[in-house]
């Protein structure tokens, strides 16, 4: 780490301090300055027209009505918390998951055209986003490529769905196969909890939203597979072969060996997916734009929309700013359950 | 590295005896797993090529089959009346642009962060790695507002400078400069070299991968970028860049839409940067394992 093999002179100092600046200038002006901006602003009701100068201190009165003033703004707020959340709980294992094996596989020492399935599974990664969701956006259709496939496996017993327009959740299609609807269940269902009924919270992600998830998972699995890949390829390989002499077969080295050296990895490709999910942005605004029924509203789309849309700067970073913490405190509370197991 | 060498290694750690045959279909079924999976993540973006090339009548009454029954280029007429060309330049201009920031002034930062001793280096290395914790929305607004304080929303100057330097780049640089030798500028230093000249002439030409590493991410990472021109652009059309172009294009929800440009447009924007993998793939590897673990 340190390369302190010189004693300090000023020569050195010199160079280095001019060697950063440039760096320096451009993390002062884009990166600390807009976060300083970003805990001012939000006391304020600046609306992002006007010249922030004219913008009147309102103290925590946005948080407030984020947080507590019953209304549309606590009621958007806590939607687009729950289908963030949903989000993020399905693509990130999903992504995590199918990304470990894949990496696991493709290195595999007597794989052939491994540099074929390599590049296969990475493409998705290196494209546009924008550029993917429209062609989703293509495939989601109606008479689209995704229901004329289902259909096909089927054998033509899939419904055709419109994906990008239904806002049932998945637990209540679920439940409603069960015979469990609103209107049969108990009165607690109907309760109103920070502006959503209780039946709401426990919806499950919409058809659009999961439709959008499955997209992503398939964009993110290539980056999460080549970060595993480059991390199973520091195992040295006389562990493995220290493991076969003891006799250890496949599935026991994946678990005994591979995956306790893969745990920092594995915190940071959790870490990535949290981080990357929670500010899902993109692909909502053009494929969706927060509908149906705002069921793919989501924690970063109402960022962009109370502050631009809406003109509500002010509120838009407060809204920022509670995202901020809320990804601060999901990736400390990961670190504390991945240590807690060593 | 056939078949059959990969079967005698599964069939050594074997616990239970498994028939030659059965251990034969098993790799028979992963290979085929293994290919419709690449099949699944390749398809999507044949059928858009092939789909951009066929005339709207057609997409509407079959969006599936792939092949066109007419070919048409309407759909590429139809782009480059909506400006493209123009798009296509704003992008790779700006992309170029942040690339040559990051290769200079990333290089330099990481440089002077793992090889130069001077007050203040582990603070400043702790607080560049801090600020890659700050989400990249938690910006959206604020850089709005700072921008617009310079005068550089709808300008060129407002694409670029955000991005000139990164914290990855500077990090990626860094860990890759900790890793040569110090020998190799002791030698430099002894014939006369100042930091400069050490950096320019010994260090920087030996970075050669991760510098190839580093304008992939960067170009990548500019030319797919889409919150900042969002933000930056605002009245200025003549600024769009691509994916921006492309979000233009879409239109409202639930409008109808013209699918062979749009497709067209996901593939002029798409193929820069697929023949750049295909071209440079090892780099990408490279560059993601010197940054995420040889820490």
């Amino acid at each position: 780490m340190a390369t302190g093999i010189k004693q300090l002179d000023r020569e050195e100092a010199i160079a280095g301090w001019i060697f950063v600046t440039p760096a320096l200038i451009v993390f002062g002006v884009f990166l600390v300055v807009p976060i300083l901006f970003a805990f001012w602003y939000s006391l304020t009701d600046w609306n992002g027209i006007s010249p922030p100068s004219q913008a009147q201190f309102v103290g925590l009165e946005n948080y407030r009505s984020l947080l507590v003033e019953k209304g549309i703004r606590q009621a958007d707020f806590f939607k687009a918390l729950k289908n963030t959340t949903y989000f993020a709980l399905g693509v990130v294992p999903l992504q995590t998951a199918i990304a470990l094996v894949l990496a696991t596989v493709v290195n595999q020492r007597y794989l052939c055209f491994k540099g074929f399935f390599r590049t296969a599974y990475y493409f998705p990664s290196i494209t546009s986003s924008i550029a993917i969701s429209l062609i989703f956006l293509f495939l989601y259709q109606k008479s689209g490529l995704i229901n004329r496939t289902l259909e096909w496996i089927t054998f033509g017993r899939w419904e055709p769905v419109t994906w990008m327009n239904d806002a049932r959740g998945l637990i209540h299609i679920l439940l409603e196969q069960f015979g469990v609807t609103l209107r049969g269940g108990p009165a607690f269902l109907h309760q109103n909890v920070l502006g959503l009924r209780v039946w709401d919270w426990i919806s499950g992600p919409s058809v659009t939203l999961t439709a959008i998830m499955l997209m992503n998972t398939w964009t993110t699995i290539g980056t999460m597979m080549v970060i595993f890949l480059a991390a199973l390829q520091d195992i040295p390989s006389f562990v493995y072969e220290a493991a076969q002499i003891d006799g250890a077969n496949g599935w026991q080295t994946f678990t005994k060996i591979t995956l306790p050296l893969l745990r920092p990895t594995l915190f940071f490709v959790v870490t990535l997916g949290l981080i990357g999910t929670y500010q899902v942005f993109d692909q909502i605004y053009v494929m969706t734009a927060g509908g149906p029924a705002k069921t793919t509203l989501t924690m970063a789309y109402i960022v962009y929309r109370n502050g631009f849309r809406n003109s509500e700067m002010g509120l838009g970073l407060a809204t920022a700013i509670l995202l901020f913490v809320i990804i601060f405190v999901l990736t400390l509370l990961q670190r504390r359950l991945t240590e807690v197991q060593d | 590295m056939t078949a059959s060498t990969s079967l005698e290694q599964s069939s050594s750690v074997n616990p239970w005896p498994a028939s030659r045959l059965w251990i034969q279909i098993r790799l028979w079924i992963s290979y085929a797993l293994l290919f419709g999976l690449a099949f699944a993540f390749f398809y999507p973006f044949l059928l858009a090529v092939t789909t951009s090339f066929k005339p709207l009548p057609e997409i509407a009454s079959d969006p599936v089959s792939l092949l066109p029954k007419t070919w048409t280029l309407e759909g590429y007429e139809l782009m480059r009346g909506m400006n493209v060309g123009r798009w296509v330049f704003n992008s790779a201009f700006v992309a170029v642009l942040v690339t040559v920031g990051n290769l200079l002034f990333a290089s330099m930062a990481g440089y002077a962060l793992s090889r130069i001793d001077f007050p203040g280096r582990e603070a400043l290395f702790l607080g560049i790695l801090g600020t890659m914790m700050i989400p990249g929305i938690v910006l959206l607004i604020p850089r709005f507002i700072v921008l617009k304080q310079l005068s550089l929303i709808d300008t060129y100057g407002g694409l670029i400078l955000p991005g000139l330097v990164t914290a990855f780049g500077v990090f990626l640089t860094k860990q890759f400069f900790q890793s040569i030798p110090v020998e190799l500028e002791e030698a430099a230093r002894i014939d006369g070299a100042n930091r400069f000249q050490m950096f320019f002439l010994v260090s920087l030409p030996v970075a050669r991968s991760v510098l190839i590493a580093l304008t992939i991410f960067s170009f990548q990472g500019s030319w797919n970028e889409f919150m900042t021109p969002l933000i930056v652009i605002s009245t200025n059309k003549d600024l769009y860049t691509l994916p921006l172009g492309l979000a233009f294009l879409r239109g409202g929800i639930g409008m109808n839409l013209q699918w062979n440009a749009i497709l067209a447009g996901s593939i002029v924007t798409t193929l820069p940067m697929a023949l750049i993998y295909i071209f440079f793939q090892r780099y990408f590897v490279e560059g993601i394992s010197y940054a995420g673990l040889k820490g």
